[in-house]
């Protein structure tokens, strides 16, 4: 034992899930890093990862990569031996040593257990088969390979059954539906989520669920799992039968036990540990996460995981011999299918207690709390989790309440978000997913996170469930005095290049970068190319450098390097330019003959007054185009688009001024203009807006005396806004001119992809009046002779056909039709 | 590359490297499969399966980098290595692609395929 001293002690971490990294990432934290060497044995052949974020990898909203919380690399950078992979089968507390399946013996000076629970399986006729576990198509869900496992499977299946009507069964349903699947989610119990909800909060969560399109069946009662090969179908208890082709069991979890008593640990329901976590009887060997039972709790979320891990790790490192863990009060706060649910303390009233609630399910929303002797011992929140912060930090610490019980369900005209930050307590719980208290989100604002963004990384706040982020973000603020930074990337013209536009531009400008490869090997972090900022990149250079601009066609969207918009089976939409909507009778019959020769499976009218040609193949675009003799109407590209224009002053007997000679004006002088995003106008002849020009990027309204309304800003999309009113004027010279210096200023100014909707509102129409209108900056001539410059360098895309530019340019791309076929040597 | 020791292994030869742009993608069909054959501005080439496992686009006219392409369709990316996809779509399928001494592009196939 004296040789013991010389050397560093052997910590031995069984687990390498949520529980046992922790533990590990705490015993660093205290120097543990220094005193012992550390061994870690994971089921899992990866490093550890959030475990709650399953959901989201089996809904599609996180990627696999995402939802590591430490990858490989991380035990290395810290000296930990990590044995992934391998399963722990005893462990001999006489001779301190473990025993794993792949015959290794490893000695160890302390121990710590974390292996967490399994899935809990009900006993139910069919649920395996003798030779290969499972059944065809039956699955559980706890870890990464079950998740994926699940998605392969769903992919070729249409009807699952989802086996629990608990927060995993219902993330399950929620997860696989996103994949298409009809789902049935069978719950044994009499409402969903009966652990934590009461039996109306229950049924509130119900219409929400069956609102998403999720069958739901309560008090049922799984027997047996029906098909000879693979599952066909589940029979309930009262004779039903319900067809499926998948089946999800998630009907709960239990620790997982079998190794404390293979090795002669003292297991009830989990194993038993006393106020440092420690087993037992056993100086050495510690036990956390949900194996573990203290005070006869076992706990199956994350919560109480964070607290017992920093007790353990106080205790085992020497940091704080006296350290206790108590118990937790567990206050969930998580989103479930979508939907908003906090819960803590007891789901029902009993005699004596007060119980106030309020329930308006059609909205979803259900609240109520539990109140006994003055202190609040239990609520449930659904739908609307506004006030979980207030009644959370009332629930742990015993505050006092408010008399009108009505305020601890709704803000009164109470104080704003602010002051609750501010009262809320240091050790109040933030972010549940992964335990970050209100104190470590401002000592990291403290140290010197001054973005929302820097905070989350660093603490990891709001990277779970993401229900917290907008406290998260309120108590950042709150935390740097207001003077939070806007988190850098946002500001960033494209991802690859960390410059916003102004700065990227004089960048561009002093070096002299007049392609796409040169800005990245100039401005990129280490020069990397970045496939997501070519486009941008692309338009905004072409922008800059009219006449001297470097094309390099590997930096152009594929609609941009063919001339047509992608459709969703690789063929192309063909729009020829139809400018202000006229056409002729001679476009009109070249458009049929087109239209037949190639067999053009649709064709539309568009909203921009024109015709789409949809379905034509790569490979024809050339012939198409050739055959139309028409220039393109640039439908696919962050351009100008189209000019929407009514019947005006000729036919219409309305109409104030001619409308159509101006679109058509406006469309020829600036046919193709490259910009940000896409641009849409409109003129009409008269307000009552049949071209609708109060929700284009630019509109002109007609206006009695002669007179012009231009509007900007306004857009008619995923988005709804009427433009704000630029100015009026007296002629369609007017139109043309303060139309070009708007567009110019928007193509300088604004964010890669941002609309005019977004754009206007972001500088305000009075600043870009002063500018564009009032010329206050003295730049209305710089901007005049841009655009002039750029709407001159105009040529018809559609002309390029003739010979392809690129080798194979128009060579399909497309699955299942014949390409070059190569010879097998 | 040697293909002596390894029984199960197909070379094809695409044909000249000059087919495929500077970091642009083209599609071939081997053994009756589509595969996308891109060529990084670095000077490697790469080969993934040509067809987006997320909803059928054809990944040869997508856009790349030096690691990974991104579908037209819906922005997927995928790892140009390994196949795997950082936006959490299941994998491409890769393949080995080289340029020979006379400026061919070979792929190597796995006999399977």
């Amino acid at each position: 034992m004296t040789a013991q001293r010389t050397r560093a002690e052997r910590l031995v971490v069984i687990g390498n899930g949520m529980a046992g990294a922790r533990a590990v990432e705490e015993i660093l934290r205290r120097g543990g890093g220094e005193r012992f060497a550390i061994t870690m044995f994971g089921e899992e052949p990866y490093g550890n990862y959030n475990r709650i974020l399953l959901s989201n990898v089996l809904a599609g909203a996180d990627d696999e990569a995402g939802i590591f919380l430490n990858g490989l690399p991380w035990y290395a950078e810290n000296g930990i031996t990590l044995h992934a992979g391998t399963r722990v089968r005893r462990v001999d507390h006489f001779a301190r040593t473990v025993h794993a399946d792949d015959g290794t013996v490893t000695r160890y000076d302390k121990l710590v257990i974390a292996v967490g629970s399994r899935p809990f399986i009900p006993d139910i006729d069919g649920m395996r088969v003798a030779t290969r576990g499972f059944h065809q198509g039956v699955f559980t869900f706890r870890t990464i390979d079950d998740t994926r496992n699940m998605i392969r499977y769903a992919r070729e299946h249409r009807r699952a059954v989802v086996i629990g009507g608990g927060l995993l069964g219902l993330e399950a349903a929620r997860g696989l539906q996103t994949h298409g699947l009809e789902i049935t989610l069978l719950h044994a119990g009499p409402y969903l989520m009966n652990q934590q909800l009461d039996a109306q909060g229950g049924d509130v969560l119900r219409r929400s669920v069956e609102r998403l399109g999720i069958r739901v069946e309560t008090s049922a009662r799984t027997t047996a799992m029906l098909g000879r090969h693979e599952v066909t179908g589940v029979r309930l208890a009262d004779g039903r039968v319900i067809e499926c082709d998948m089946v999800v069991v998630a009907a709960g979890i239990r620790p997982n036990t079998e190794l404390a008593e293979a090795s002669g640990l003292p297991v009830e329901r989990g194993i038993v540990v006393d106020d440092q976590m420690r087993v037992l009887d056993e100086a050495d060997i510690y036990a956390v996460g949900e194996c573990a039972q203290h005070r006869g709790q076992v706990y199956g979320v994350v919560a109480p995981l964070w607290e017992q891990a920093r007790v353990l790790a106080d205790h085992v490192t020497g940091a704080d011999p006296a350290a206790a863990y108590h118990g937790s009060r567990i206050a969930t706060k998580l989103k479930v299918a979508g939907v908003d649910v906090a819960a803590m303390g007891v789901s029902s009233p009993e005699p004596g207690d007060e119980f106030v609630v309020f329930a308006e399910p059609s909205r979803g929303v259900y609240k109520s709390v539990i109140i006994r002797q003055d202190r609040l011992v239990g609520a449930t929140l659904l739908g609307d989790v506004g006030k979980v912060a207030f009644l959370t930090q009332a629930f742990d610490r015993g505050l006092p309440l408010p008399e009108e019980r009505v305020r601890l369900l709704f803000d009164l005209g109470g104080p704003p978000a602010e002051v609750g930050v501010a009262e809320l307590a240091d050790e109040a719980q933030v972010c549940n997913c992964n335990g970050v208290s209100k104190g470590a989100l401002v000592d990291t604002v403290r140290n010197g996170a001054r973005s929302v963004t820097a905070a989350m990384d660093r603490t990891r706040a709001g990277k779970g469930c993401g229900s917290c982020r907008s406290l998260v973000a309120e108590i950042v603020a709150w935390a740097a005095d207001g003077e939070v930074e806007e988190d850098p990337s946002a500001s960033w013209y494209v991802p690859g290049i960390p410059l916003a536009k102004p700065e990227l531009m004089a960048r561009i400008r002093e070096h002299g970068l007049k392609s796409v490869s040169a800005v990245f090997a100039a401005l990129a972090p280490d020069g990397r190319e970045d496939a997501r900022s070519k486009m941008g990149l692309a338009s905004l250079l072409r922008m800059m450098w009219p006449d001297d601009y470097v094309d390099e066609r590997d930096a152009r969207f594929i609609n941009d390097r063919v001339h047509a918009n992608i459709q969703k089976d690789g063929t192309f939409s063909v729009v020829p330019q139809i400018k202000g909507g006229c056409t002729t009778a001679a476009q009109l019959r070249r458009i049929a003959d087109v239209a037949e020769k190639y067999d053009v499976p649709l064709i539309k009218i568009t909203g921009g007054q024109r015709i789409d040609l949809l379905g034509v193949r790569k490979e024809d675009l050339p012939k198409v185009w050739a055959e139309l003799d028409m220039p393109s109407g640039y439908a696919y590209g962050k351009s100008f688009r189209t000019v929407k224009t009514c019947v005006g002053s000729d036919f219409c007997r309305y109409g104030l001024g001619d409308s159509t000679a101006l679109g058509i004006a406006i469309e020829s002088r600036f046919q193709g203009l490259e910009s940000p995003a896409k641009m849409k106008l409109a003129v009409t002849g008269c307000p009552r807006n049949c071209a609708e020009a109060y929700v284009k990027d630019l509109g002109v309204v007609a206006v009695e005396g002669g007179r012009w309304e231009i509007y900007v800003g306004g857009a008619a999309g995923a988005h709804v806004r009427k433009g704000d009113l630029l100015a009026t004027v007296d002629g369609p010279e007017q139109v043309i001119t303060l139309t070009g210096r708007f567009l110019q200023y928007y193509r300088e100014n604004a964010n890669w992809l941002e609309r005019t909707y977004a754009f206007v509102p972001r500088v305000g129409i009075e600043e870009i009046r002063a500018i564009v209108v009032d010329d206050r900056d003295g730049i209305a001539a710089r901007l005049d002779e841009a655009v002039r410059a750029a709407a001159d360098a105009y040529r018809d895309p559609w002309r390029e056909g003739a010979g392809p530019v690129t080798p194979g340019q128009f060579r399909t791309a497309l699955p299942l039709e014949p390409l070059p076929k190569v010879p097998v040597r | 590359m040697t293909t002596g020791d390894v029984t199960a292994v197909t070379v094809h030869r695409l044909g000249p490297l000059d087919q495929v742009p500077v970091g642009e993608g083209r599609a071939y069909v081997v053994n009756g499969v589509q595969v996308a054959v891109f060529r990084l501005r670095g000077g490697g080439v790469r080969a993934v399966s040509a067809v987006c496992p997320h909803a059928g686009g054809p990944i040869a006219d997508g856009q790349i980098d030096e690691a990974v392409v991104v579908c037209p369709l819906h922005q997927h990316a995928y790892d140009l290595v390994t196949g795997c996809s950082p936006t959490g779509q299941p994998p491409l399928r890769t393949y080995p692609v080289h340029v020979d001494d006379e400026g061919c592009l070979v792929l190597v196939t796995d006999g399977t395929s």
